[in-house]
């Protein structure tokens, strides 16, 4: 179930930064990036162009998905420099 | 002078403004410059929005992408709302002491090319303290591809489609950034996502500056230019690669290419990916392509006068 606040506020005031979270686009996704990461130099090259962001960096300084929102675009796949990520089907 | 230069990535991991969820399509490459802009930017920001597809997708009420405060007015007038902003701050100063704020406007090429010139020049020409980032699709895309004086020759939109009469737009692309450059603000460039070193410090060098600026931004969009999502950053390089979309700044007055390309890959590279491009490609259509070309050439040709007459 997706929560969407529908309260109305006076002026058009929206109150809550941010809130596009309320919604996954992760659902739009056709295809899902996968990463290798004994491939991932944790260069964030991905997370640069990520246009949602959709992209985490972990601990050890590699990447993770984020997919509740991660649209599925392939723009990551397609820059990663040591070709790390790779699209699937869902 | 570059105060807080941006060197890496890394450094900008942790400064995102916006939140995902928004609703633009799967690789928007208007959100990837937005995204990298708000980055860059100094703090504390507030935004300005033109209508759009980027306040529609990032807006989709009652909620927000956007993390700082946030306006949307009419799609003719950001420039506007801005000046108004940076007026009733420094009135706010008067009275309060120092609010120190930076602001920037964004509009599409449709809201910055056309119908919002008119704000943006006298805001420019008053001499407000804001950036103004035209993010450029080179169509109206929310409303469905309709050609903007932003559109370059020969492509197919929705009002100018490849028939027999015509073969895409007739008209060559408005060359903004030399309108805008001719009010003598203080910085305008150019820039492209692809090149976020290049962009970042543009915003960085841009909002040092007491008064005006400007960049314009190339922003590929796979839904109008018709090339596969995945393929948004490798067509704002290419655009960069072909000299099709030259970095460069006017600081000051003083020109300067930001990104050579000495060896430009064929323009032919550019348009064969995007489907609202590639027909120039086909032999009937040569005298469009070269037309294009020497656009291109000619172009480049004289910012690299320009900018060596600075250096
Ligand atoms: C005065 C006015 N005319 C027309 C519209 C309808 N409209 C909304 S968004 C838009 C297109 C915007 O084009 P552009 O500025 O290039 O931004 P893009 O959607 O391409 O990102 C139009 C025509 C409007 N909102 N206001
Ligand atoms: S671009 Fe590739 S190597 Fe770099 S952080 Fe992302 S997945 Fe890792
Ligand atoms: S597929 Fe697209 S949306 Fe998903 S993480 Fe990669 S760049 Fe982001
Ligand atoms: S139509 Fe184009 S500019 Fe608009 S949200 Fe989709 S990809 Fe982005
Ligand atoms: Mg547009």
């Amino acid at each position: 179930m997706v929560k969407v606040e529908t309260a109305i506020l006076p002026g058009g005031v929206v109150s809550r930064p941010g809130s596009t979270t309320d919604y996954k686009t992760g659902t739009w996704r056709v295809k899902k990036p996968t990463v290798d990461l004994n491939k991932c130099t944790g260069c964030l090259i991905c997370w640069i162009y990520c246009p949602e962001p959709a992209i985490l960096k972990r601990h050890d300084g590699k990447i993770e998905f984020n997919y509740d929102y991660c649209k599925g675009c392939g723009i990551c796949a397609e820059e990663c420099p040591p070709k790390a990520i790779s699209m699937v089907e869902e | 002078m570059l105060v807080g230069e941006v060197k890496s990535i890394k450094e900008l991991y942790g400064l995102d403004l916006i939140a995902p969820g928004h609703r633009a399509c799967a690789g928007c490459g208007a959100l990837v410059a937005v995204r990298q802009i708000l980055m860059a930017s100094k703090k504390p920001l507030i935004v300005v929005n033109a209508t759009s597809c980027l306040e529609v997708t990032s807006t989709p009420y009652p909620q927000t992408m956007w993390k700082v405060p946030w306006v949307h007015l009419l799609f003719e007038n950001a420039a506007t709302a801005a000046s108004g902003i940076e007026a009733a701050l420094k009135a706010l100063s008067r009275k309060y002491g120092r609010q120190e704020h930076y602001i920037i406007a964004f509009g599409g090429d449709g809201g910055t090319f056309d119908i919002g010139i008119q704000a943006l020049s006298g805001a420019l020409e008053r001499g407000h303290r804001f950036l103004y980032v035209c993010y450029d699709n080179e169509a109206y895309m929310n409303t469905g591809i309709q050609r903007s004086g932003a559109t370059p020759l020969g492509a197919a939109t929705t009002t100018s489609p490849v028939g027999s009469k015509i073969v895409g737009k007739v008209q060559n692309k408005k060359d903004l950034l030399e309108i805008v450059a001719a009010h003598r603000i203080p910085y305008a460039a150019t820039a492209s996502p692809s090149h976020w070193k290049d962009l970042t410090n543009k915003v960085r060098k841009a909002q040092s500056y007491d008064g005006p600026s400007f960049i314009h931004v190339i922003a590929p969009c796979n839904r109008g230019w018709y090339f596969d999502p995945s393929y948004t950053i490798k067509v704002a390089r290419l655009a960069v690669e072909t000299r099709y979309w030259p970095l460069y700044e006017v600081e000051n007055g003083r020109y300067r290419i930001t990104h050579s390309v000495p060896s430009p890959k064929p323009l032919e590279e550019f348009l064969k990916v995007q489907r609202r491009l590639s027909h120039m490609l086909l032999p009937e259509n040569a005298e469009v392509l070269e037309r294009l070309k020497a656009y291109v050439d000619e172009r480049w040709e004289r910012l690299q006068k320009l900018s060596a007459c600075f250096t």
